[in-house]
This record gives C-alpha cells, sequence and structure tokens, in this order.
C-alpha cells in the first residue's frame, strides 16, 4: 500500500494511504480527544471533539484522511479552546445532572469534561424539556442525556445489522429515535441484544433497574467482536 | 397600638426562616407565626424520572439528613417492585440509620444548641455559637465533635461517602459490608458511648431540674412515632403509634401505607411549610409533634439496657408524657444512646456481613409508600408509577412539616411569657429562637433546600408600619 508522509506536530511520520488523521495520530501515541468515535464502528465527525489545525483550518482528524505533505497541530491554545467550547454547548443542550445519573462516575462524557477542565459551563442551559422512553422490558433511553453521537445508530447497523435506531429532526431538535419514531418497547426489529446500552458514551441508553452511579459499560466490547468477525 | 416583632432570619437552624410576633395595644403578644420563606418543587420535578433514581434525586432535598429521604425512596421502591429485601440489607440499612441519628442528633445538640445551654441564653450572640463552645468547654466540644465524626464516617464506610451516598436502593442497597468496616464500627463504638453517657450526665446535672426543662414551652399535644409490634422504639420499620399527653394511646400499629386517613396537610398564606394535622381532629385542633420527644413518648421502652434506664428516669414513674419543647434536647441524646446501643447489637449479628443484599423484582405495583423514622421524626414517601417505572406522582410528607403546628404554637408561649409592654432583647429573641432550634427543624427538607439559616424580628404598627427591626445574619 502506499504511504504518505506529513507532518503532525511537526513530527514527520509516514502512514498508508486512506488513513484518517486520527488513526496515525493514535498510532504515533499523539492523544486526540474523541467521543462519537468508537474503534469498530465508522466515522461520522458528529462530536467535533478530535478537531485539529490543517495548515490553519479547522477539521474532524476522524473524517480526514491525510494527504502528502500536510501539516497538521493536534493541540493548541485555540484548539483547546474550541474544544471547551464544544463541550459546553454539549452540556447546555440537554439536561446533564451528573449527581443523579446512572452512570455518574462511569460517563465518556464526564470523563471528556474533566479531562479538557471543563468547570463551568458558560453558554446559557437550554433547559428543554424532553422525553424518557421506558417501554422496553430491559433498557431505558433517557433524551435529557443524549449528545446525539449516533454510536447507538451505528452499532445497530453496522454490527446487530437491525436497523432500530436512526435520528430524526434537525440541529438542537434533533433526536435519536427507534424505528419510525415509536416506543422502543413496540419496535419489532430490536433484539434486545444491547449493544446500543453499551456504547453509549453517557447515561443516555441504559439498563433498566439500575441506580444512580451503578450503570458500567463496555464499549470495548463492540470493538472486540467488530475485530474477530473482521478476522473470520 | 399593635406592633409587630420580627427575627429574621432564624439562626443556627437549618433552612431559612423568620418569625413574626404580634403585639395588641398594650404590648403584649397577641400571635406568633415561623414562616418558613423557601420553596423548592421537588414532588414536581420526580414526575417523569424513573423509580430506580428517587433514592438519589429525593437526597438532595438536603445535606444533613440526605440518608433519611435515600432510605424512604428506597423502601418506597421495595413497596412497588413487591419485594421483602433480603435481611443483611435491611440490617445495613438499620445500621446506616442508626448513624444518622447519631450524626444528625450530634449535630443539632453540640453545634447548634449546646451554645445557649453552656454560655447562657444572654450570653454574647458573636460567642454563642460552637466556636464559643470551642473556648469554654474544648473536651466537650471535641468529644461532640468525634461523635458526629463517627457516625458520619459509618455512613461513608457503607455508602461511599458521607452527603448523598447512593447506596440504598429499591430492593436492598448496592454494597455489602466488609468485615475490615465492621471491625471499624467496633473498635470506635465504646468511646461513643462514652460520650454519649458523659454527655448525658453532664446535661441532667445542669439542665434536668423541672425549672430548666420548662424553660422554653410547655403544651399539651399528640406524639406521633413508629413502634415495632410490641410497641419498642422503632427507627426504621414498624407501625405509627399516637399518644396523647395523658400517655392514652390514640392510635396504635396503624399501617404506614394507609397514613392519608390520619395524616392531612393543611396551608396558610404565610409561610411555603405545609401544616400536617391529625386528620380525625381536624386543622389546628389536630397539632401533633414528631421527633425525638415523639418518639420517646409514644414507645414503651427502647429495648436497649443503658436506654431503658434513661427512659425510666425520664418519665421518672408518670404515665404522663412531657409536653415541654427543652426535652427535645433531653430525648435527642437518649436516642443517641439508643442508636449506639442498637448499632452495637447489629453490628455483631453474623448476618450483616452477607453478600446477598439486594432483591430483583420488576414492576408489581403502581404505588407505594415508603416510612421510616428520620431523626427529624417520621418521614414518608408516597410514589405513583406508570408500567414502566415511570413516577408519575409524588407526595412528601417531611419530618419538620409535622412540627409546624407544635413550633408555632412554642414561640408564641414563649414570646408572651416574655415580653411585656412591647419590651424585649436579644435574650429573650434568642429564647423565642430557641423554642424553634429544640425541634431541630430541617426547612430545606420541610419546603422539600439547600441555604443558609438566616432571624429578623420586627415590629410593626397595627397598618403594618415597621417601628422597630432586629437583623442578625
Amino acid at each position: 500500500m502506499k504511504e504518505i508522509l506529513i507532518r503532525i506536530d511537526g513530527k514527520e511520520v509516514s502512514a498508508p494511504a486512506g488513513s484518517t488523521i486520527l488513526e496515525v495520530a493514535k498510532q504515533q501515541g499523539i492523544p486526540i480527544p474523541t467521543l462519537c468515535h468508537l474503534d469498530g464502528l465508522s466515522d461520522i465527525g458528529a462530536c467535533r471533539m478530535c478537531i485539529v489545525d490543517v495548515g490553519g483550518k479547522i477539521v474532524t482528524s476522524c473524517t480526514t484522511k491525510i494527504a502528502e505533505g500536510m501539516e497538521v497541530i493536534t493541540n493548541s491554545d485555540r484548539l483547546a479552546e474550541l474544544r471547551r467550547l464544544n463541550l459546553e454547548l454539549i452540556f447546555a443542550e440537554r439536561n446533564h445532572v451528573c449527581s443523579m445519573c446512572v452512570s455518574n462516575n462511569h460517563c465518556e462524557l464526564q470523563d471528556l469534561a474533566c479531562d479538557l477542565g471543563m468547570q463551568h459551563v458558560e453558554v446559557p442551559y437550554a433547559y428543554p424539556r424532553l422525553s424518557l422512553d421506558a417501554s422496553h422490558p430491559k433498557f431505558i433511553i433517557d433524551q435529557n442525556r443524549c449528545i446525539l453521537c449516533g454510536r447507538c445508530v451505528r452499532v445497530c447497523a453496522e454490527v446487530e445489522g437491525a436497523h432500530v435506531w436512526g435520528i430524526a429532526g434537525r440541529g438542537s431538535e434533533a433526536r435519536v429515535i427507534t424505528e419510525l419514531g415509536i416506543d422502543w418497547g413496540d419496535a419489532e426489529m430490536c433484539t434486545d441484544c444491547g449493544k446500543c446500552v453499551q456504547v453509549c458514551p453517557t447515561g443516555a441508553i441504559v439498563e433498566k433497574g439500575k441506580a444512580a452511579a451503578e450503570m458500567e459499560k463496555h464499549p470495548e466490547l463492540v470493538t472486540t467482536l467488530k475485530e474477530r468477525r473482521e478476522n473470520d | 397600638m399593635t406592633r409587630e416583632i420580627l427575627i429574621d432570619p432564624v439562626t443556627r437552624i437549618e433552612g431559612h426562616a423568620k418569625i413574626t410576633i404580634y403585639l395588641d395595644d398594650s404590648g403584649e403578644v397577641n400571635d406568633a407565626h415561623f414562616h418558613v420563606t423557601e420553596l423548592r418543587g421537588f414532588e414536581k420535578f420526580c414526575e417523569g424520572r424513573t423509580l430506580w433514581e428517587m433514592p438519589a434525586l429525593t437526597a438532595r432535598i438536603c445535606g444533613i439528613c440526605p440518608v433519611s429521604h435515600i432510605l424512604a425512596s428506597a423502601k418506597t421502591g421495595d413497596a412497588i417492585l413487591a419485594v421483602r429485601i433480603p435481611k443483611a440489607a435491611e440490617l445495613l440499612r438499620r445500621l446506616m440509620n442508626a448513624a444518622q441519628f447519631v450524626q444528625s442528633h450530634a449535630l443539632s445538640f453540640f453545634y447548634l444548641s449546646a451554645p445557649d445551654m453552656l454560655l447562657g441564653w444572654d450570653s454574647d450572640p458573636a460567642q454563642r455559637n460552637v466556636i464559643g463552645l470551642i473556648g469554654a468547654n474544648p473536651d466537650l466540644a471535641r468529644k461532640g465533635i468525634r461523635l458526629r465524626s463517627f457516625g458520619q464516617q459509618i455512613i461513608e464506610r457503607l455508602g461511599g461517602k458521607k452527603i448523598h451516598p447512593a447506596w440504598a436502593v429499591p430492593g436492598g442497597v448496592n454494597r455489602a459490608l466488609s468485615k475490615e468496616d465492621a471491625d471499624f464500627i467496633k473498635a470506635n463504638l465504646p468511646e461513643a458511648l462514652d460520650t454519649i453517657r458523659i454527655t448525658l450526665d453532664l446535661f441532667k446535672s445542669s439542665f434536668a431540674d423541672q425549672e430548666t426543662r420548662g424553660m422554653l414551652s410547655d403544651f399539651p399535644s399528640l406524639f406521633m412515632g413508629l413502634v415495632s409490634p410490641d410497641g419498642t422504639w422503632e427507627h426504621y420499620d414498624g407501625n405509627i403509634r399516637i399518644v396523647d399527653s395523658q400517655g392514652n394511646i390514640v392510635v396504635d400499629q396503624f399501617d404506614p401505607a394507609h397514613y392519608p386517613e390520619i395524616v392531612q396537610e393543611a396551608s396558610e398564606g404565610w409561610s411555603y411549610l405545609k401544616f400536617p394535622h391529625y386528620a380525625p381532629l381536624g386543622y389546628p385542633e389536630g397539632m401533633y409533634r414528631v421527633g425525638p420527644l415523639g418518639r420517646v413518648n409514644v414507645c414503651d421502652r427502647f429495648g436497649t439496657p443503658l436506654a431503658d434506664a434513661e427512659l425510666e428516669e425520664f418519665r421518672a414513674g408518670s404515665q404522663e408524657r412531657s409536653g415541654r419543647v427543652f426535652d427535645y434536647h433531653y430525648t435527642r441524646l437518649m436516642e443517641i444512646l439508643a442508636s449506639l446501643e442498637r448499632m452495637e447489637r447489629l453490628i455483631n449479628d453474623e448476618r450483616i456481613l452477607s453478600p446477598r443484599i439486594r432483591a430483583e423484582a420488576g414492576i408489581n405495583e403502581l404505588e407505594g409508600v415508603g416510612i421510616h423514622e428520620a431523626p427529624r421524626g417520621t418521614l414518608f414517601h408516597h410514589y405513583k408509577v406508570d408500567a414502566n417505572g415511570v413516577i408519575q406522582w409524588v407526595n412528601l410528607i417531611v419530618s419538620t412539616g409535622q412540627n409546624n403546628l407544635a413550633m408555632n404554637r412554642s414561640i408564641k408561649e414563649i414570646a408572651q411569657k416574655h415580653i411585656h409592654s412591647g419590651k424585649f432583647d436579644e435574650g429573650i429573641l434568642n429564647r423565642i429562637e430557641g423554642g424553634i432550634r429544640a425541634f431541630d427543624p430541617c426547612l430545606s427538607c420541610s419546603v422539600h433546600a439547600v441555604g443558609q439559616m438566616p432571624l429578623l424580628v420586627e415590629l410593626r404598627t397595627p397598618d403594618g408600619e415597621t417601628v422597630d427591626r432586629l437583623i442578625r445574619d
């Protein structure tokens, strides 16, 4: 495979053509924060946390493929500020109340806020009135805690093949839905496999019966599952 | 000329409140109102959340007694799951509630009320606090602080943190007791028992005379609390008993799930705190009291030797029940002793170390009531859910609210005793506050809040014009 030469944080590296900037950075041990990305699922650049600077232009590293001579900066004051603002907007858009959340202490969104030093949300909270669907016998989807990362949509389509999850609406009105917007408990295609629960980075899709801080997830199971299928 | 005396804020209580004292033309006290000035709204915003979140959610009603709400909420969850929780879970919940009694009662006595008793009701307000107490009696203050800390440490060891431990859940608890934590409790119990016995001895030698005990207010009322099936003092489970001032049992072994038949709530325009009362007697005649004095007055015995000896001395052979508000302090100390003795029994019951601590079940009832004794009195949680476990309706009847009628009566009586011809001073106002403080109200809870505790006293003309006011921050 053709190798391409790029410069990343001043270091010259070569990687196979078709690689994304995020993949190259990972190989080089350069940390880039991610949220909607999960190894084993396709990338859609939804959360904008993995942004990097390519010759002055801000792009998502998970969806941008490397090109010959590309100059990438993964960390700068500007990038840190933009990432934090992105994160604040995610928090402000829905109702994330960590203290009573089932995913408290086991939440990728919460971890990212700690990692990026987000101590306050300076943009005004939207406090939308959102629904909670507990109609499925085993699982709950709480829109208050959804960040629209789309992992549930991708895992259901790409790994389970059931295509139960989708996204309806646009902008701040966008919502994850089951089938064509019916209650999850009525979704006939759902196999109850729970992969959407495991990959959801927050307390949005959870197991029923979990109390505060009890929901621990294992998204890496999906990564492993995908790898094994590809190696078969 | 009618005037009003306004005490705003009331100090050394938990929450925000003020007191208005209404004077007649000759400057004598006509009436007094205890206003709770904060509003929260938990009953409304819990709607739409899941049953399993309710312990952690309602715990946020209070930072002092979150354990009480967590346990009441978990018990409501048990009722909706329709499960009997494993024995170890029950013993552990009892242990945490006993620890909660110790820490909350120690806070009320040593931090909030002891300064009045040990430094003097008329002493300098700038010194009349726990810091002043440390200066005047460092040994007692240290013991009191360590006693409270012991209770807090047990809560932390059981639940993972001192405040808002998300540990009791519908069906049981989510973490078993380790041998190491059990050993810690066993090792530290003797010091705690020693502290409370010394404190009780000091209290009785200094304040147990009839005159001191009657110094705040003294009036008849009904008393309510939980008792076990044989009438023993109960703090976690059991049924409702109500007695009158003569010691007659008015209601006995009443199933808490039917509480609306005996407890109803009234409201007044001048306070955000509702007025629960004994329904058959109506409002306001149905005044009853809960908390340490209520529980001690309804029980036949504590069921542990040291506390039973104290109860015998307290009752002094009389069938009548104490209506003295000052006796809240006395009975609070007795309850610390009883809680420590209970703790000793619990921790030596080997079943408490079992790893079987949680009953798993789905939604089997659409409505449930959870009741237990919080340090400040009987606490009711009542939820309705849909078939998926989503909360549709919530009613909370919180301990402090049930003392609302009695607190108003208490301040009126103290004001009438001390304020004449419209004359009063800071020491008198402190006694009036003391008539509230003895109840150890948790106003944050009572209006389902977080906040400071402030007191303001205002003198008003019949037209409502303020002619004098005294404010304390």
